[in-house]
């Protein structure tokens, strides 16, 4: 059977799995359909969170990302796990307290302002549709570099059954549809690291793999760091090498803090029955995450080993050392068609050489050496990595069908989340809370149905015709997250005396900093062009990458509120009892 | 103790809880991933240099532990003050 046949039936037969889960978890009331009815397992919704979370970026670029910057790579593996700390220590449990079913609203309630509630769906609003514009887009590029159809098919598809399972199941239904999504996701990321894991290190497990030692006895990551360096590139293991290391400190803690005020994430804990459960619950969301997150890394540097050994078999230099370009194996040729992957015999010696031609000392010698005259390897999308990896290690297709079903249920899953959050946060907070509070629940929940339904379509436009700056996006999102709701809602348990006055100034101080230090350096709206200077960091105010601003922007928040909140009156007495009851589990 | 000291002093104890998981978390991830990273690849445990397993695979861990030590350590102050949900 043909890949691409093998392919469409697996994942059409997760698809049914999808579409069956919706017929039987259909959401009747608006407590069903915002927050599972409360009813939801800590095991089971550590599951669910975990899907939600893990988007198509960390299932398929996340690795080529850290086989490129090597331990640097380091900041996104602490910053996108380092959050759940947060959440689970300073937000979970006080929010399930809260009990109501969306971030806005707890934030409206807390700081007694349909203002302080409309701002915070303002920042919901714009990091979540900047997010799954993303998501929709990682499952048009699933369908299409894998399943061999159309951009446009598979991309209709994916929001169809989206459609299906959320429009009607609500978060009841997207529960359960997450947590077979991680089944398929999970199995489809390590059964490929573990078979490659086994052939370089013979140690079965990815994580103990990644410190093992591989044919020749020297360490794997030893043996890693001293191809790179004699290629011109810096070690593996270098720290400094990827980014400054005040530039990853910044990214850690922007990651970690933008994790933590995710909302999407947030509401996974509304949906536990008790306190309790919230905290147990981010733990268990961990330890899911924490499976595909310590498998990345050997991932990441198992790919790199293979690539350059499938390049570079001999010694550098050596006549024979590099790769004959008639003997590229199938994989090479397969992705050279897609364009990802692309070669050029510079020097015309018939063979490839992948180096690094940006160091100059190292391509001088180079080219009076060995007679190379650039990097061979034109284009290497770091993409690759994932989608590739058990084409390179020699597996059977069904374990390659497997990846792209896995690939397309971490996007579906985390769209899926996104969506409920845009929706509640335009049927909740803006027309039940806001403008229409008389709304019967029946006429609140058609409500969620529709918006739900106008922003998958709206997704799947934009996934469509993507406005050109899907990478930036992601880091604009966390840097929101960050710096506008984190910092909020902490002050709104952790500060008794915060009132709505510093919330709301906090706030906006944090979003319009955020917003600005990247529209200065990524252009204004991310119109190319109109960035005012240029984005490095001979330009960057201190040295500081606009990804890892988000940091900035959340101390910035917290300034101004403790500010803002000295000089203005002091929240009325049934809020700060408010206050007190959100701290304790039961009121005795 | 009233009610009010009482909830006072929960929230106290659960404060100094919350302190000691952060410092914990801040160390792992940024003090031995990051800024410590350098001087702490000189020890190698098996392949990994030490700075170097932190940043991609210690600090996770350590995280994990943290979340389950916090649960477990609430639900402990929860039924001393008698706050424990059923």
């Amino acid at each position: 059977m043909s890949l691409q046949v093998l392919s469409l039936i697996v994942v059409g037969m997760t698809f049914a799995i999808y579409i069956g889960i919706a017929v039987w978890a259909r959401a009747g009331s608006t407590s069903e359909f915002y927050v599972a009815g409360k009813g939801v397992h800590p095991v089971a919704n550590g599951m669910a969170t975990a899907a939600d979370w893990m988007s198509a970026a960390s299932f398929i670029s996340m690795a080529g990302l850290i086989a490129f910057l090597g331990y640097s790579g380091g900041a996104y593996l602490m910053g996108w796990t380092g959050g759940y700390v947060l959440m689970a220590l300073l937000l979970a449990p006080y929010l399930r307290k809260f009990g109501k079913f969306t971030v806005p609203e707890f934030i409206g309630d807390r700081f007694y302002s349909k203002t302080a509630r409309v701002v915070a769906v303002i920042s919901l609003l714009a990091m979540s549709i900047t997010y799954v514009i993303g998501q929709m887009r990682g499952v048009g590029i699933a369908f299409s570099n894998i399943l061999q159809v159309d951009l446009t098919v598979g991309l209709i598809s994916g929001m169809v059954i989206v459609f299906i399972y959320a429009v009607f199941g609500g978060m009841k239904g997207i529960t359960y549809t997450q947590i077979a999504q991680y089944v398929i996701m999970i199995f489809a990321y390590t059964v490929p690291a573990i078979f490659i894991a086994l052939q370089l290190t013979g140690n079965p497990l990815p994580q103990l793999g990644l410190g093992a030692t591989v044919e020749d006895g020297r360490y794997l990551l030893d043996a890693l760091d001293q191809t790179l360096v004699d290629l011109g590139f810096a070690a593996y293991t270098a720290t400094g090498a990827g980014m400054t290391q005040m530039n990853m400190f910044l990214l850690t803690i922007s990651l970690m803090i933008g994790t933590a005020g995710l909302p999407h994430v947030i509401v996974r804990f509304f949906t536990v029955p008790r306190i309790r459960d919230a905290r147990k619950s981010a733990g268990w969301a961990l330890v899911f995450i924490a499976i595909l997150y310590t498998t990345a890394p050997a991932v990441g540097a198992m790919a790199m080993w293979n690539l350059l050994n499938t390049v570079q078999p001999g010694e550098v230099g050596a006549e024979d050392g590099n790769i004959a370009f008639d003997d590229k194996p199938d994989w090479m040729l397969r992705w050279e068609q897609t364009g990802l992957l692309t070669f050029d015999d510079k020097n015309n010696d018939g063979r490839l050489q992948y180096y690094n031609d940006r160091n100059p000392e190292f391509a001088a010698m180079a080219e009076e050496e060995f007679g190379w005259e650039g990097n061979e390897i034109v284009r290497l999308d770091r993409d690759i990595m994932v989608l590739a990896n058990p084409e390179i290690a020699g597996l059977p297709n069904w374990v390659i069908a497997l990846v792209a079903a896995g690939g397309i249920a971490a996007a579906l899953s985390t769209a899926a989340g996104l969506l409920l959050a845009i929706s509640s946060a335009i049927s909740h907070d803006l027309l039940k809370g806001t403008f229409t509070p008389n709304i019967s629940q029946k006429s609140e929940l058609l409500a969620a149905r529709i918006s739900m339904g106008g922003a998958i379509i709206l997704a799947g436009y934009l996934g469509l015709n993507p406005p050109g700056f899907a990478a930036e996006v992601v880091a604009l999102a966390f840097g929101l997250a960050a710096a506008s709701l984190f910092p909020t809602l902490m002050m709104g348990i952790f500060f008794k005396k915060m009132n709505k006055e510093g919330a709301i100034a906090g706030m906006l101080a944090g979003l319009i900093s955020t917003l600005v230090y990247i529209f200065i350096y990524k252009g204004w709206f991310f119109f190319p062009g109109t960035n005012m200077f240029p984005d490095n960091a001979d330009y960057w105010l201190f040295g500081i990458n606009p990804t890892g601003f988000g940091v900035i922007g959340a101390l910035l928040n917290f300034a101004v509120a403790y500010g803002v909140s000295k000089v203005t009156a002091p929240p009325p007495d049934h809020i700060q009892h408010l206050v007190e009851s959100v701290r304790v589990p039961k009121a005795d | 103790m009233t009610q009010e000291e009482r909830r006072s002093e929960y929230w106290k104890i659960n404060l100094k809880v919350i302190g000691g998981c952060m410092f914990i978390w801040a160390l792992v991830s940024l003090g031995f991933g990051i800024i410590l990273a350098e001087p702490l690849n000189a020890i190698q445990i098996g392949g990994y240099k030490l700075g170097f397993w932190f940043a991609q695979q210690g600090s996770i861990y350590t995280f994990i532990a943290l979340i389950f030590f916090y649960a477990w350590r609430m639900n402990k102050l929860d039924r001393e003050f008698d706050v424990y949900e059923d």
